[in-house]
């Protein structure tokens, strides 16, 4: 009776084996492979750096001048300018990550890796970085400048 | 799909003929054939390591200010950090025994006699190295346990005539175990044994491919006294999907030790406290340790651990060269030979137990 509905019984079992083993296999792969993806994802680092950090005692720097800061894991750039006010900014170019420097003969922020250019404002003015630098706030506390991230609105 | 590819690709690279040979091996089959497997689920467990070592070098760090550390990151914080690292400790410890069982197993069935002298003189090095892969392993967590195992061991090859004291300094890499020993160990074991492990493999079974599985020579003899009982089965695809079933019975193993029994970490390594009680060697050395642990401190004029080190290199160089005293010329192997073997079985496997049990 079974043949006349299936003229090749022993067809569709074969099938249906191949379907059992080749399922089997692949979800023993699945299982081997799932612990090694998640393996490969680095646990997250915890950014000590919180909001706040001091970048620089005052004097320091001399006028027009720039230090590269650690802000939390990140760089940030400090700069004094001729006129005695401070700005403090991302050292993180927005091209491919080199950490830009002050420039004082040019009186801007340059990257040495593509010559991109920011003004003092994190500005990207010249070269190809596609957005400007993210500008922290700066303030005097004692003798330590303080650097800290703007306050959203 | 699949199909089409793989015409695709033997149109240009003619993998018919490069399989063509496996298609005409075949294994024989008879009462002993399940020993056949040992080497294979042996190799398989090479492949894991090598795996799983891998992902353990993305965090691992060697030094002796980080190597315990960045062990415990990948324990406590990477996912699934622990069940790599058991994999690759408990897949250690399989390894080395599937080795040593292939090793007796090569030994009872008699299949080192001419022609394949070179084989076991390959497996036998195999053999020393996967035991070397142990010992640098074992010292990579930077662990008290490791620390004085290896202390112990560089000692003991220090204790070789003449040459022992230059050996103990190259192993060290200087007078003490130190973080030198460390960078030194992780070297050996990351990339000089897998290299040499890599060729010796592949001779290994370059040899086997050219000479076929060796007949016992008692089933050889019921063979040619009734030569209808003669079984044989194809290499491919026959005895590969059993040997697959039984890598696959191999990694099941090993996920349920790796997972139910996660290999622990015990304490950072210090060079300034003192030994713990108790403390052993990995089971594969015990038969060793417990040797020399068992000759006095002199015998007659010669000292005792001098004596018990040379005797255990003597032993495994005789054991390295055994086919060659077997020539015997019926091919039967000779009788003090297999008398031999089962002293040598039972003298491991007594050592290794008295050595877990003995204070």
């Amino acid at each position: 009776m079974c043949a006349d509905q299936n003229p090749q019984p022993g067809t569709s079992r074969r099938r249906a084996i191949e379907i059992f083993l080749g399922g089997g296999i692949l979800a023993s792969l699945a299982s081997f492979l799932y612990p090694v993806m998640r393996y490969f994802v680095p646990p997250a680092v915890v950014d000590l750096g919180g909001d706040e950090v001091v970048a620089a005692k005052l004097g320091d720097l001399k006028p027009n001048s720039g230090k590269i800061f650690r802000f939390g894991s990140h760089p940030g750039l400090l700069i004094l300018e001729s006129d005695g006010s401070y700005r403090a900014l991302s050292a993180t170019c927005t091209h491919l990550g080199c950490t830009v420097q002050y420039r004082p003969d040019m009186r801007e922020i340059w990257c040495a890796c593509h010559n991109g250019i920011y003004d003092l404002n994190g500005r990207n003015v010249s070269g190809p970085p596609p957005r400007p630098l993210t500008v922290f706030d700066v303030h005097e506390r004692g003798d330590e400048i303080v650097v800290s991230r703007k306050r959203e609105a | 799909m699949l199909a089409s590819l793989v015409r695709w690709l033997d149109e240009r690279l003619d993998l018919e003929g490069l399989i063509a040979p496996f298609k005409h091996k075949t294994v024989p089959t008879h009462r002993f054939s399940y020993w056949y497997f040992f080497g294979g689920v042996t190799l398989f467990l090479f492949i894991i390591q090598v795996l799983t070592g891998i992902l353990l070098l993305l965090y691992y760090r060697p030094g002796a200010n980080e190597a315990y550390e960045s062990v415990q990151y990948i324990m406590t914080r990477v996912q699934f950090g622990w069940l790599i690292r058991s994999i690759h400790a408990w897949a250690a410890n399989l390894m080395i025994f599937t080795a040593f069982v292939h090793m007796f197993s090569v030994l009872f069935l008699k299949a080192y006699r001419k022609p394949r002298e070179l084989t076991w003189v390959s497996g036998m090095l195999l053999l020393f190295l996967v035991m070397g892969f142990g010992f640098s392993g074992y010292l990579l967590p930077w662990n008290t346990l490791a620390f004085f195992a290896t202390k112990v061991g560089t000692e003991m090859a220090g204790q070789v005539p003449i040459v022992g004291k230059a050996m103990m300094i190259f192993l060290r890499g200087g007078p003490e175990v130190t973080g030198a020993t460390l960078t030194r160990f992780f070297g050996f074991h990351v990339a000089v044994l897998p290299g040499l492990v890599t060729v010796l493999i592949a001779m290994h079974l370059f040899f086997v491919q050219r000479q076929g599985m060796s007949v016992p020579p008692k089933i050889e003899e019921e063979w040619i006294e009734n030569p209808s009982a003669r079984r044989e089965m194809k290499f491919f695809p026959n005895f590969m999907l059993r040997e697959l079933m039984a890598w696959y019975v191999a990694m099941g193993v090993l996920g349920a030790l790796a997972a139910f029994f996660p290999w622990n970490l015990s304490t950072k390594a210090d060079p300034f406290v003192s030994a713990p009680a108790g403390i052993k060697p990995e089971w594969y050395f015990l038969f060793m340790f417990q040797t020399l642990k068992l000759i006095p401190s002199k015998v007659w004029f010669v000292d005792g651990e001098v004596l018990g080190i040379l005797g255990c290199s003597l032993a495994g160089l005789l054991w390295l060269l055994l086919p060659f005293f077997d020539n015997d010329k019926a091919g039967r192997g000779k009788a003090w030979i297999t008398g031999l073997s089962i002293f040598a079985l039972v003298y491991v496997v007594g050592m290794s137990v008295y050595g877990y049990l003995a204070k």
